[in-house]
């Protein structure tokens, strides 16, 4: 369990000289150490007050793994302005109850980060004693800001199709 | 006024022996056979007291007290989804003949609001029905007081019977099923706790609601319903350990009603415990209003339909 949900997706900020190879220079590192890459968000037409382009990519792999990433993209020269998990600035809490363990536990929480770009920053499991009774967990999630609305949906696109139960926050009424 | 009471359950009967008290008199009360008239004023206590003990009120058909001396149709049968029947029947007739209806049975006002608002239209009689949202709490006459284009959107439990159920879960520890027996034993849930447990009740107040805030148009067809069943004292307990617990919340939010489980803060004010009811209602300029009280139970629905009935005077 531990060395399943130890792979994450981060996300990394970077700002790349507007010039042939950049792009590839940069994303080396990423398939070198082992990375998944998820994403890259190449924001071409907006440029940094220094006349970069900012890119964005999302990668998959172990805090290890992730922490030698940026190290190697340091080494090589690219500008990392951000890694890692600043940039998820809001938490959604929700429950699922259902027949977790049966239909693939980890599975279910790589694709909440793999659809939403949600990371999974804490799950609690109770499991059934009797196979044939509902399971329920606790997942806590980091999203970006503004973003756990489609992180929500994601959630229930993925239960769904599980058939798993999923008890989210109340938005919009009083918290306290 | 001159009340006629279709309906001699816990709130008919109810509102039977509070009227005189509240400066009204009975001529008719019907059960679901039977019926028993008095143009001149009815015993109640009598007429309730014959059906203690032969299970019916009187001698004459229920059918008979649309026709009888009234000034108030008070409609308080079963609410019945789809065609509410006989509720909706009996709320027509009641208009046909210019006559007020002051309704408990959510039926016709969450299944057919449009087509009660037409013939309220065409008669000198008025409908109300601030018994059929929240028992005892005055939230229809709060969103009237406020205006209901002020109100921006409802929250709230709005069912007694499931509120017990997941406090008692989260309270002790318990199973759904064993929680149910035990608010069974009590009264709390009926023998047929579907209704409430599956999120229907609460359903067809946030459709009422939804009708009056944006005039009509709504049936529970058009709810998101989801029921509490199939929640484990786990997941409760989950909750708990993060400060949060599980109400089953109706929302009436951007004119679409959903109902169902939701992570709530263990303290916050929407948690309310045991059989308790809550509604926030979110205006435009006043903030949050939050008006808790019970949701259920026969003085209190009565206490609502004899307010609805003060205010036609």
């Amino acid at each position: 369990m531990s060395e399943r949900t130890d792979v994450r997706a981060h996300t990394v900020r970077l700002e790349l000289d507007d010039e042939p190879g950049e792009l590839l220079n940069a994303l080396g590192p990423i398939a070198e150490h082992g990375g998944n890459l998820l994403s890259i968000f190449h924001e071409r037409g907006n440029r940094t007050p220094r006349g970069r382009i900012p890119v964005e990519v999302d990668v998959e792999a172990t805090p290890e793994r992730f922490d030698r990433i940026v190290d190697a993209l340091r080494q090589t020269g690219v500008n990392v302005v951000q890694a890692g998990a600043e940039r998820y600035s809001e938490e959604l809490t929700v429950l699922l109850i259902g027949h977790l363990i049966e239909t693939d536990f980890s599975d279910t929480l790589s694709r909440f980060e793999r659809c939403s770009s949600a990371s999974v920053a804490e799950v609690s499991l109770t499991v059934a004693d009797d196979a044939t009774d509902a399971s329920s967990a606790r997942i806590r999630l980091a999203a970006h800001a503004g973003e756990t609305d489609r992180a929500l949906d994601t959630i229930r696109e993925v239960a769904t199709e599980k058939d798993i139960t999923v008890i989210s926050p109340l938005t919009g009424g009083d918290a306290v | 006024m001159r009340l006629a009471i279709m309906g001699a359950g816990a709130v008919g009967a109810s509102v039977a022996e509070l009227a005189s008290a509240y400066g009204h008199e009975v001529t008719a009360i019907a059960d679901s056979n039977s019926a028993a008239i008095d143009p001149n004023g009815l015993d109640t206590e009598a007429a309730l007291a014959t059906k203690r003990a032969s299970g019916t009120v009187g001698d004459d058909s229920p059918e008979s007290v649309l026709e009888a001396e009234y000034d108030v149709l008070v409609e308080a049968t079963p609410t019945t989804l789809g065609d509410a029947e006989p509720g909706y029947s009996h709320t027509v007739s009641a208009l046909e003949r210019d006559r007020h209806v002051v309704l408990a049975n959510k039926g016709p006002i969450a299944e057919r609001y449009d087509e009660v608002r037409a013939h309220e239209r065409n008669s000198e009689g008025r409908v109300s029905f601030d018994a059929t949202v929240g028992g005892a709490i005055p939230v229809l006459t709060t969103i009237d007081d406020i205006g209901r284009s002020n109100v921006t959107a409802v929250r709230g439990v709005l069912n007694g019977t499931a509120n017990f159920i997941l406090s008692r879960m989260a309270a002790e520890s318990l199973d759904y099923e064993h929680v149910l027996a035990e608010a069974q034993d009590l009264g709390v849930a009926e023998a047929d706790p579907t209704f409430d447990v599956d999120g229907t009740d609460a359903a067809l107040k946030c459709v009422i609601l939804a009708n009056v805030l944006f005039g009509g148009g709504y049936a529970l067809s058009d709810a998101a319903v989801e029921g509490i069943r199939e929640i484990p004292g786990a997941a409760l307990q989950l909750a708990a350990e993060d400060g949060q617990t599980i109400r089953l919340i109706g929302e009436v939010v951007d004119e679409e009603i959903r109902v169902g489980p939701r992570l709530v803060p263990e303290t916050g004010t929407l948690a309310v415990s045991g059989t308790q009811n809550i509604v926030q209602l979110q205006t435009e300029r006043a903030g949050r209003l939050n008006i808790s009280g019970r949701g259920a139970g026969g003085d209190e629905t009565a206490t609502a339909v004899l307010g609805d009935i003060n205010r036609l005077l």
